[in-house]
């Protein structure tokens, strides 16, 4: 089926960014039961699944194309948003290969990938993209193997190289961030990228994930869903742009606020790229307003309610202080106290 | 493109290079493209004689798009997987294959890399060699082997920067191998893959030298198996086989027993069961230290058995 792409939409000034209703039924909704609490929620990424979003190896939705432009708007204001150590070309081309492999199989009709041997020849039709190229030869390619992809990918990747029993971010293409830097992370370890977190440490969650992921193989990628909230269906919420996009939580009222305040889900996938070993990690940011995803009612009370219960302080580092009890009260009404069942599906085939 | 085990392959060639050695060039069976397999990577086959059914690993010597190469060394007095790929593998057979899975891999970050075989070990340390001398990395080979295998293995290492490769056809003298560690530069790594004797007197010297651990590596083959065991579900009243190639996790669902499972390797904590009687084998990284030697639980996706039995409380 082909995707009906709205290139128009924009996430930044105006903010032009809606979700049709098949965007919202695939909405990777994030919260398993009525409670949520930090855990080592990684499973295989296979195909299937409760959502649609998990039917692809790199899901392309209807916002595809707006969004590489967003991503190529803030490469170009701060070209540090894409970083990669030298001794990481070999794990460029590994991520090249799969993103490129993959697309062209999950998305027959908008991307093709033609080889012969080395020489490739990738045609990329909703950004209307077509170079040859070949496959290990930097120079011909217009861009650094790793940057010229991921611009034509939604999400964020990172690419962590495995030593000395640890995983390092040794590179990164970083624009719809959740208030992280790559360039501060870039070169850290498993646990000192993720020295921010609360909670999680005490309960061993990063012991356990980084054992888990050092001994990840190559064909049998994995998956998990994070989350947290975002005023305004706002991609580039940088640690460098605070000052632009931090005021916004002050903007949001009890009218307002259903329309405004944006759910944001990472769909996380973590590959073992083969020539390289390293792990690309890809991070994959889902937004859908309160309004739009209430439109669903098993989400709306579940919403309802692990936003009331959410552990303080987790609820503080996902930035949600100032507006979680306004938005708890707007999300009540969605509440009728039934019981939800088990799972992340909606339960209902259309809106 | 991901794909998943088995991988089919065909045998492309086979080539005597020795009267224990043989060269198998397998392609994809099916007109699919091959994974990737990176220096390091090896294969585990399932060779299937006629009598049983034999799962070998075996190291990646190159790989070329639409090949696999293999070196297959027949051990003395064997009967088991290698004898059969000696005495009945055929070209044209079809071989299952598991996707190339990587232990071994060239890490970054060295001054420089010294490879240490012996015998068929040699194989991972050929893929090496070939990537270290294409990129233009540092790198000093030793390969220890028998007298009348000397021209077979210098024939092997034709071509992959032979000029920083040693052959030798002996083992070890006494002291040798610390004297090489000794004149190494700072920040050299060691890859090793050899007979135990070899790679014991690598470790010594290392230690001796007080080498950091992490710059020493070592050939492992997957340990997703183990020896096979038997399980009995003392709720739903089954008794099963837990093969040597399948999870405890996978035999409970084989038999229809209902079991949560999400990450399937250990660290999430949904498959948790409780034991009620057995030795377990903990492989998991989700039971803590206590809870691992109370025996009491175990974690049926990775964990296996010591003893020829477990009872678990489903
Ligand atoms: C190699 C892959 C991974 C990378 C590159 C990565 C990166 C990050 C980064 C940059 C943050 C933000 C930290 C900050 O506030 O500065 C984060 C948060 C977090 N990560 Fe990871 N991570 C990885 C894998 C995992 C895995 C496998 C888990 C499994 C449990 C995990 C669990 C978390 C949690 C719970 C948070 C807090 C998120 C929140 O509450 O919003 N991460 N990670
Ligand atoms: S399924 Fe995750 S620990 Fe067993």
């Amino acid at each position: 089926m082909s995707i009906a792409y709205k290139p128009d939409e924009t996430f930044r000034d105006d903010f032009v960014y809606s979700n049709s209703d098949t965007a919202i039924l695939r909405f990777p909704f994030p919260f398993i039961e009525d409670e949520y609490m930090y855990s080592v929620n990684i499973e295989p990424h296979v195909r299937g699944g409760e959502t649609g979003a998990f039917e692809a190896v790199f899901d392309v939705d209807e916002h595809y194309i707006a969004e590489c432009r967003e991503r190529a708007m803030v490469l170009e204001q701060d070209p540090n948003r894409c970083m990669v150590l030298p001794h990481m070309m070999t794990a460029q081309w590994d991520t090249l290969e799969l993103i490129m492999e993959s697309l062209a199989e999950d998305y027959p009709e908008d991307f093709t990938l033609e080889k012969d041997g080395d020489a490739w020849t990738w045609t990329n039709r909703p950004l209307g993209i077509k170079d040859s190229f070949v496959f290990g030869d930097v120079d011909s390619l217009p861009l650094e193997p790793f940057e010229y992809i991921t611009r034509q990918a939604q999400g964020d990747f990172t690419l962590q190289d495995q030593r000395e029993n640890n995983l390092f971010m040794d590179g990164g293409m970083v624009t719809t961030q959740a208030d992280w830097s790559l360039e501060f992370d870039l070169g850290m370890s498993f646990h000192e990228w993720h020295g921010p977190v609360p909670v999680a440490h005490e309960i061993n969650v990063f012991d356990r994930a980084l054992q888990y992921l050092l001994r990840l193989q190559y064909g049998n990628p994995v998956r998990r869903l994070n989350w947290t909230m975002t005023v305004n269906p706002r991609l580039d919420t940088s640690p460098e742009n605070y000052p632009i996009w931090g005021p916004d939580r002050t903007t949001l009222t009890p009218e307002n606020i259903g329309g405004k305040l944006h759910l944001r889900v990472e769909l996380q996938t973590l590959f073992r790229l083969p020539r390289s070993n390293a792990i690309l990690f890809g991070i994959r940011c889902y937004l859908a307003s309160l309004d739009e995803l209430t439109r669903v009612p098993k989400w709306g009370r579940r919403l309802h309610r692990v936003l009331r219960d959410l552990h303080p302080e987790i609820a503080e580092y996902k930035g949600t202080t100032r507006y979680r009890e306004m938005a708890v009260d707007y999300l009540s009404q969605f509440d009728d106290g039934e019981p939800t069942s088990p799972g992340i599906g909606p339960d209902v085939e259309s809106l | 493109m991901i794909r998943h085990d088995p991988l089919m392959l065909r045998v492309s060639r086979i080539e005597s290079l020795s009267p224990t050695l043989r060269r198998i060039i397998l392609k994809s069976a099916d007109n699919e493209p091959l994974p990737v397999a990176g220096p390091g990577a090896h294969l585990s086959l399932t060779l299937a004689s006629p009598k049983k059914v034999y799962r070998n690993s075996y190291s990646v010597v190159s790989f070329s798009g639409d090949h696999y190469e293999l070196i297959v060394r027949r051990v003395e007095d064997s009967r088991g997987g290698s004898a059969f790929v000696h005495e009945n593998l055929k070209e044209g057979d079809l071989l299952p294959s598991t996707v190339p899975l990587n232990l071994f891999p060239i890490q970054v970050g060295s001054r420089k890399r010294l490879l240490i075989g012996g015998g068929i070990g040699v194989t991972p340390l050929l893929s090496f060699a070939k990537v270290l001398q294409e990129n233009g990395d540092r790198f000093e080979m030793h390969q220890f082997v028998r007298e009348d295998e000397k021209a077979v293995f210098e024939n092997l290492v034709q071509g992959v920067g032979s000029k920083n490769i040693h052959i030798h056809t002996r083992r070890p003298k006494e002291g040798e191998i610390q004297a090489l560690l000794e004149e190494q530069p700072l920040g050299t790594s060691i890859y090793m893959c050899g007979p135990d004797g070899l790679m014991a007197a690598v470790d010594e010297a290392a230690e001796t030298l007080g080498w950091p651990e992490n710059h020493v590596h070592r050939e492992v083959f997957g340990a997703a198996g183990g020896k096979p065991f038997k399980a009995k579900l003392a709720k739903s009243g089954c008794e099963l086989e837990v093969g040597e190639n399948q999870s405890l996790l996978e035999a409970i669902e084989e038999a229809g027993v209902p079991i949560n499972s999400l990450c399937r390797g250990g660290a999430c904590g949904a498959c948790m069961t409780s034991l009620l009687e057995g030795d377990p084998e903990h492989r998991d990284h989700f039971l803590n230290n206590e809870e691992k030697d109370s025996g009491k639980l175990i974690m049926p996706c990775v964990s296996r058995a010591k003893s020829a039995q477990l009872v678990l409380d489903i």
